[in-house]
């Protein structure tokens, strides 16, 4: 009788192995729509390290990945904002902070002639405020001596929807003015002072290439797939740099990175780090309660951040820094 | 609207032998009816249970009040709703004469052998999703109506406050535009199937009397069809204050109340669209809820004006003689 059942389970197993379905762990994830690009390159090229880990990942927004990850019904969210205390405190567990990704933000523009601008923070923390508003305004010809500025007026862009690349924007000048930070403040969606806003990074865009004298930020990647012209920015060294891969990463270098990796990278020390960029994190419990699917999560997330980041490179994603992604390894040996 | 009236009665009045399928299908449509009742109710309650955080929060206040700030938690709906009314407005006032013409073009004037294309032109039109059109928006429409047409406006008109100030192209006038173009297929569609059903009597009694093919028009065909007419506007407008994509794409995405049409402005349903899906804060999703719970107020509200507005300025149709 048992062995009539065990051959008969043998047999199933055999039946079902070269099907493949049964075997196969499918892990769930949900959020960032800035991360959806990166997270599916590594998906498939991961196939062929663990081919019996599949992922399924809704790009659905930070919040939405947020609100599904407290209510546990998916194994990992991803979310462009690091989460707040309060939300922490609703989780039923305590939640990981892994950053997987970094962006830089172009600031970009339309002037007649395509003249290269520098600007510094104090000069864009004023255009968004509203204070300037003539592209030849003093505060802009004194940083561009060499450049003919137009008596255009400036008009200024923003994303209407909300979006991490809002937030870290927003971070960057609440750090850099006081006034900004006061009077406007920083979330994924803002009360403008000014501007006209535009849906997504392709929105922003389109504003900006039709607009004579328009300015906007928009995600490094999308700038440099688009072409787009972006300015140069004086950064906390003092030194006016492109964003660009190298500037980016070099911005986490030398950033300051709490243990919880609830980071912010703006304004970073150092002279060859880009000014504004942040990151954006993968979110998991730190007490898997299935601790198999645990272990493929993390060991699917050690290659992300390591090897994986070679290929998000691909894609005009910053690699993750040596020393940073160090760290992150370390803690993700803390997960059971 | 009184013709249906009166085929039911004469459905009443013949008594025909009640066979048991009669019953099962009278009850099958009610509970059909019913069914959509109970939808709209149940997309109610959610909005409500949604809203509620807001709704203790802000009380009255949040359909009076003009900001909308995320980060300090302060939210209110009225730029919202100008900006829905507002484009709503322009789209229909673009839209009907436009509709309603090719309408009376299509039943009334065309040869036949033009009236079958151009219907399938009309409907293709109505089945080209928002997304696209928000996309022609940006890239073909705002670029022209930029520098050639809201220019001439404002040349012509610039002495109106509406069509003063700054033309950036993205505007509150190019979101009514847009969706104008949305509304388009549906009221003309509606319309040339009320304007089909004018018996034909109704044209010849006019012809008889040696009236014109406008006159014709106008006194036999378009006053008998006024009310189905007012309906086909009525199903129009329902799009045109819910339509989401195509207007965030064109309209700007300014919260604020200005009376120039050529500055941006925000609707109830672009800003839902924008910020739920990066929303976080308790307070913030759960006034976004309420923006929805508003958005369907407004429709309710507006349909219900609508038909007052018939019941008063329609006056007395004319009663179809059989």
């Amino acid at each position: 009788m048992k062995k009539q059942i065990l051959s008969i389970l043998g047999g199933a197993a055999l039946l079902a192995a070269p099907m493949g379905l049964n075997a196969q762990m499918l892990i769930n994830g949900a959020g960032s729509t800035f991360d959806y690009p990166a997270f599916t390159k590594w998906f498939e090229a991961y196939k062929q390290i663990d081919p019996d880990v599949r992922f399924n990942y809704q790009s659905i927004g930070s919040g939405g990945g947020q609100q599904q990850l407290l209510h546990q019904t998916v194994d990992f969210g991803a979310s462009d904002a690091p989460m707040t205390d309060e939300m922490m405190a609703r989780a039923p567990g305590k939640i990981l902070h892994i950053p997987v990704v970094v962006g830089g933000e172009a600031i970009c523009y339309n002037l007649p002639g395509n003249p290269k601008l520098k600007l510094d923070p104090d000069t864009l923390v004023n255009i968004y405020l509203g204070n300037i508003t003539k592209w030849n305004d003093p505060k802009i010809a004194a940083l561009n001596p060499d450049v003919n500025l137009p008596d255009l007026p400036v008009i200024v862009v923003h994303r209407s929807d909300g979006s991490g690349t809002t937030f870290i924007f927003c971070d960057y000048l609440c750090s850099v003015s006081p006034v900004w930070a006061d009077t406007v403040g920083k979330n994924t969606s803002v009360k403008w002072p000014v501007g006209l806003g535009g849906k997504g990074n392709e929105g922003v865009a389109g504003q900006i290439r039709q607009l004579s004298g328009a300015i906007g930020y928009v995600e490094l990647a999308y700038a440099l797939q688009n072409h787009m012209t972006y300015a140069q920015m004086k950064n906390a060294a003092g030194n006016y740099l492109y964003p660009t891969l190298e500037t980016v990463s070099a911005a986490l270098a030398t950033a300051k990175v709490p243990d919880d990796f609830r980071f912010s990278m703006v304004n970073a020390p150092g002279d060859n780090s880009y000014p504004i960029a942040g990151a954006s994190w993968v979110l998991i419990y730190q007490h898997f309660k299935d601790p198999a699917r645990g272990q493929k999560l993390v060991a699917f997330l050690k290659w992300a951040v390591t090897d994986g980041q070679k290929l998000s490179e691909q894609l005009d994603y910053a690699p993750l820094p040596e020393n940073v992604q160090q760290r992150v390894v370390k803690l993700l040996d803390t997960v059971q | 609207m009184s013709e249906m009236a009166v085929t039911q009665n004469d459905l009443r009045v013949a008594p025909a032998a009640r066979a048991p399928g009669d019953e099962v299908f009278k009850w099958l449509t009610l509970v059909m009816a019913l069914s959509i009742f109970a939808l709209i109710i149940l997309i109610g309650w959610e909005l409500f249970e949604g809203s509620k955080v807001a709704l203790h929060r802000f009380g009255w206040h949040f359909l009076v009040t003009k900001d909308w700030d995320p980060v300090n938690e302060k939210f209110g709906a009225l730029v919202f709703i100008y900006g829905t009314l507002v484009t709503s407005a322009i789209a229909l006032l673009i839209a009907v004469p436009i509709s309603i013409a090719t309408a009376v073009y299509l039943t009334e004037l065309a040869p036949l052998w033009l009236r079958q294309p151009l219907v399938i032109f009309i409907e293709l039109l109505a089945a080209v999703p928002s997304v696209i059109l928000g996309v022609w928006g940006i890239f073909v429409m705002i670029p022209f109506l930029r520098d050639h047409v809201f220019p001439l406006l404002q040349k012509w008109f610039g002495f109106l406050p509406l069509f003063q100030g700054p033309i950036y192209g993205v505007s509150m006038l190019a979101g009514g535009i847009i969706v104008s173009i949305m509304c388009i297929p549906i009221i003309t569609s509606v319309s040339r199937e009320i304007l089909r059903s004018v018996p034909g009597l109704q044209r010849e009694a006019a012809y008889a009397l040696g009236a014109t093919r406008w006159e014709v028009t106008r006194i036999a065909v378009l006053s008998y069809a006024k009310k189905g007419l007012y309906g086909a506007v009525i199903l129009g407008l329902g799009r045109a204050l819910g339509e989401t994509m195509a207007v965030t794409m064109v309209i700007g995405n300014t919260p604020q109340i200005v009376a120039s049409l050529f500055a941006p402005g925000y609707t109830l349903a672009s800003v839902i669209a924008n910020e739920f899906t990066e929303a976080t804060g308790r307070v913030y999703l759960s006034a976004l809820f309420e923006l929805g719970l508003v958005l369907l107020g407004v429709t309710v509200l507006v349909n219900i004006g609508a038909q007052l507005l018939l019941k008063t300025f329609a006056g007395p149709t004319v009663k179809p003689q059989h």
